[in-house]
């Protein structure tokens, strides 16, 4: 063979390219079972270390109960729930209309420059550690809510307040649902648009009767992940929104979120009983909320690209 | 009428700019607070240093225990879930490239992995650690936070993969090549780029997040020397500074915020430009 004049290099062996390739997908396998099975893992630990608690007491009592006074074995979990809804529609209402008309500002009437600077600053936005969004609450927000708001409306308030956790909770959303409504409003086909200027409608009654119309679903979704997004957020909450067990009257009352609750009592539960079994039942509760609202809306996202 | 539709207009226009400039502005305020705050309490010695005796009353001292075992956690971490990750994003977007139902499955399964919040990981990650009976350490804080972000990583990657050509694929195993050197050999030189923005995206969660490692890690004064010894992290430091009544020890916690942010900043940026030049 030598007349061919090629210097071809000897081939690797095909037994072990083979054996390699047969190795490697089992590790792809391997890797990607244990990513499925890792949410269901969580959620049979959690339900196991709730267990002891769910046998004494009863579901709807844990749920609906006000009392909180682990001492006496007695775990309403009412109040943080009611506290966690609180802030986080509250922090929804404030960053739902800013994020909307921002993505329509920056999609239908800002120069392309002004959307290529705004991409770094959502970027960093979502990039800044909970921890340091709660700094800033504590130098900036707590301080407005109690020396500027409050007294504005006659309440009686230090700041530590749903309204300060609301606050800082809907900047922290601010680039998530930003972000995803930026998308919805990239996916519309400009025809549409040109075809409703074209018979008469000004920009904005464009963008009202057929921009918000065919995003709506996009839309919707956008606002509920963000809901369950700001519904898990923990340290930045925490750390001005007081930690009162209560169910809070006003804005500008204390309160004690589920994830707060959880975060805050991992010290002290080892000391009286069930108490462990309480925490981990709330964080059962937290990701079992989380996880339906992500499937219904991620649902809703999956029908709507299919149109 | 002509006149209101004209004034509508005008309206939302100023409206939704004045929305949008409301954001950038609270961005700003946000670093400024941060940095005014902050920078005047910086020093070397705080950075340089491991807290010392009466540190926790305002005697000296630094947060490098805390800004070492923050590195260490992240950076294990970060390797640790890109070893889980690349090749489940190589898997599903050659092996499964042909089953697109199971695909779309899987990323709306990792989707909704996504949302799942980082106190939930600790929980969960708590009770596997006093299930078999370890203690607090860098080790199952690594794991927790590896956990956490692979997620986010796979799908990141999966983006990355998803825009690469399946006639590329096809040309790969045209010339011989198994699935793995086509994986490994073709698929992930031509994604590296958009991999590195994956990695940094990754890195910078595994650094800022403080619910997670809170129970996982613990904290300790010194720089971890093993996997089971417990680390402190710069979130966990800046948190427990700051609840602390005397003002020399919140101070070291502005000066620590600032370290995150810039670190955060540095990632952000760094990735932002990886992105513009691919």
């Amino acid at each position: 063979m030598k007349a061919t004049g090629f210097n071809l290099k000897k081939p690797p062996m095909i037994l072990t390219r083979k054996l390699t390739d047969s190795i490697s997908s089992k590790w792809m396998i391997t890797c990607i079972t244990f990513c499925l099975l890792l949410p269901l893992a969580i959620g049979a630990g959690l339900v196991f270390k709730s267990i002891p608690l769910l046998s004494t007491h009863k579901l709807s009592e844990l749920i609906f109960s006000e009392d909180w006074y682990p001492s006496d074995n007695q775990f309403g979990f009412w109040p943080f729930i009611v506290t966690s809804v609180w802030v986080t529609v509250l922090a929804l209402l404030i960053s739902m209309p800013l994020c909307l008309l921002s993505s329509i500002y920056l999609t239908q009437y800002a120069p392309a420059w002004f959307l290529k600077f705004m991409r770094p600053v959502m970027d960093i936005l979502a990039g800044i550690p909970s921890v340091v969004y709660g700094v800033w609450g504590l130098l900036v927000v707590v301080p407005f809510v109690g020396d500027k708001l409050a007294p504005l409306f006659n309440a009686d308030s230090l700041g530590y307040s749903i309204l300060a956790g609301a606050l800082v909770l809907s900047v922290m959303t601010i680039p998530y649902i930003l972000n995803m409504l930026l998308e919805v409003f990239r996916q519309i086909p400009v025809e549409l648009g040109e075809a409703s200027l074209s018979l008469g409608a000004t920009k904005w009654e464009t963008i009202k009767h057929i921009f918000l119309r065919k995003g709506s679903p996009g839309i919707l979704s956008a606002f509920g992940l963000g809901f369950s997004k700001a519904l898990g957020e923990t340290i930045a909450v925490l750390m001005v929104i007081g930690n009162v067990v209560q169910i809070p009257q006003s804005v500008f009352d204390s309160g004690y979120t589920l994830p707060g609750l959880i975060a805050n009592n991992y010290g002290e539960m080892m000391s009286i009983p069930s108490y462990d079994s309480a925490l981990m039942f709330g964080a059962l509760l937290l990701f079992a909320i989380i996880i339906v609202i992500n499937i219904i809306f991620r649902y809703i996202i999956y029908k709507s690209e299919l149109v | 009428m002509t006149l209101r539709r004209k004034y509508e207009e005008k309206f939302f226009r100023g409206l939704s700019f004045l929305f949008t400039a409301l954001i950038v502005f609270v961005l700003f305020q946000i670093i400024w607070t941060i940095a005014k705050k902050g920078i005047p309490s910086l020093s070397w010695q705080i950075i340089s240093q491991e807290p010392k005796g009466g540190f926790y009353f305002g005697k000296e001292g630094g947060i490098l225990n805390a800004i070492a075992g923050s590195f260490y956690l992240a950076v294990c971490s970060t390797i640790l879930a890109f070893v889980i990750s690349l090749p489940v994003a190589l898997f599903m977007n050659i092996y499964l490239i042909r089953y697109q139902r199971l695909l779309i499955g899987i990323r709306f399964f990792l989707d909704v992995l996504w949302g799942v919040p980082s106190i939930v990981y600790g929980a969960f990650g708590f009770t596997l650690l006093m299930y078999f009976g370890y203690r607090n350490s860098l080790g199952a804080g690594i794991i927790t936070v590896a956990s956490m972000i692979t997620p986010i990583m796979i799908r990141a990657m999966d983006e990355v993969l998803k825009t690469i050509p399946i006639g590329l694929q096809e040309a790969s195993y045209a010339l011989g090549s198994t699935k793995t050197e086509t994986a490994y050999k073709i698929f992930f030189r031509e994604a590296l780029p958009g991999f590195a923005t994956a990695i940094l995206l990754a890195f910078g969660r595994g650094i800022g997040d403080a619910a997670s490692v809170l129970f996982t890690a613990g904290y300790t004064d010194y720089i971890p020397h093993s996997f089971s010894e417990p680390t402190a992290t710069l979130p966990l430091a800046i948190f427990f500074q700051l609840s602390s009544p005397i003002e020399e020890v919140q101070n070291r916690a502005y000066a620590a915020s600032v370290i995150l942010t810039l670190i955060v900043l540095v990632l952000s940026i760094s990735a932002r430009l990886l992105k513009l030049k691919k």
